[in-house]
C-alpha cells in the first residue's frame, strides 16, 4: 500500500515538473521570411514581449538569415555558390524588400519614411533595443551552410548564436507562446 | 477611483512618452519603473492610442496596480502604482 502511494507521488512529481517546464514565460519565434515588413513585425513583437519581461528566443532561418548580414563586413573563402548567394541575397536590413508593393524599392523607402514620420524606431534601432533587452537570436546553421553564409558576416549582436533545429524545438517546447513569421 | 481622485494623486515620477509610437511608450515605462520605489506612483504621458490598452495589460502582467486614465486634448495621462 505504502509503496503504491510512493509510486503515485513520484509520478505526480514528474508530471508537475514537466508542466512547469512547458509553461515558461517565454516566446519562441521562427523568423523565416526575409521580407522587410515581416521582420519589422517580428522585431516589434520581440521588443514588446521583452518589455513585458518575457524571455524571447528568435530562430532565424532561410531567407531571414540575410537580414542579419552586416553591410560593412565581408568575408573571404566562400565557394562559388556561396558567392552567388552572397551577391543575390540582401546584405543586411537596409536592403530588404517589402512583401507587397515593393515597386523596385520605392515601397520600402516609403515605409521607412512613414515609420520615421510616425516615430516608429527603425529596424536597425529595434535590433539594438532587442539586444539590450536580452532577446536571443539563434541562427539556423543549415540555412547558413546552404547559402554559404558565415558567422563573421553577421551584425554585432550581444546574444547571437548559431544552432540547429533541436535548439529551436527545445526552446519552443518550454515556451508559453510560439510564432512563425 | 474617480477622475477627481486621480487628478489629486501625488505623482512621484512623470514619464513623457509623447511622440513615440508602439512599442516606445511601453519601453519608456519599463525603463522608468526601476527609478521609483514600491508603492510610488508613476504618470505616463502618451499620444499613442494603443498605449491606453497596452499599459493596463502591462501592469496586469507585471503585477503593478493600474490606477486610471485622464484624457487631455492631444494625449493621454495614465497612472500606475508600483508593486
Amino acid at each position: 500500500m505504502e509503496n503504491e502511494f510512493e509510486k503515485q507521488f513520484l509520478d505526480l512529481q514528474k508530471k508537475v515538473k514537466r508542466l512547469e517546464k512547458g509553461s515558461k514565460d517565454q516566446l519562441t519565434m521562427v523568423v523565416f521570411s526575409g521580407d522587410l515588413d515581416k521582420i519589422i513585425a517580428a522585431m516589434i513583437i520581440s521588443v514588446g514581449a521583452a518589455a513585458m519581461d518575457t524571455k524571447v528566443k528568435l530562430f532565424f532561418t532561410f531567407w531571414a538569415t540575410a537580414a542579419l548580414r552586416d553591410k560593412k563586413k565581408s568575408v573571404k573563402g566562400k565557394n562559388f555558390m556561396g558567392k552567388m548567394f552572397g551577391m543575390m541575397l540582401p546584405k543586411g536590413t537596409g536592403k530588404l524588400k517589402l512583401s507587397k508593393m515593393h515597386m523596385m524599392g520605392m515601397g520600402a523607402s516609403m515605409i521607412k519614411g512613414l515609420m520615421k514620420k510616425n516615430n516608429v524606431p527603425s529596424l536597425e534601432e529595434m535590433f539594438k533595443t532587442a539586444g539590450e533587452l536580452g532577446v536571443e537570436i539563434n541562427v539556423c546553421e543549415m540555412s547558413m551552410n546552404l547559402m554559404g553564409m558565415k558567422r563573421e558576416e553577421f551584425i554585432d549582436y550581444p546574444n547571437l548564436n548559431v544552432c540547429g533545429v533541436a535548439t529551436f524545438l527545445a526552446d519552443a517546447s518550454e515556451s508559453q507562446s510560439q510564432l512563425f513569421i | 477611483m474617480t477622475q477627481e481622485e486621480v487628478k489629486a494623486l501625488n505623482v512621484n515620477l512623470i514619464v513623457d512618452a509623447r511622440g513615440t509610437a508602439c512599442p516606445g511608450p511601453l519601453l519608456a515605462v519599463k525603463k522608468a519603473i526601476g527609478d521609483i520605489e514600491s508603492g510610488e506612483i508613476m504618470e505616463v504621458l502618451s499620444s499613442d492610442e494603443g498605449t491606453k490598452h497596452d499599459i493596463p495589460r502591462w501592469c496586469d502582467k507585471m503585477e503593478h496596480e493600474f490606477i486610471g486614465i485622464l484624457e487631455e486634448d492631444s494625449y493621454t495621462r495614465l497612472f500606475l502604482k508600483k508593486a
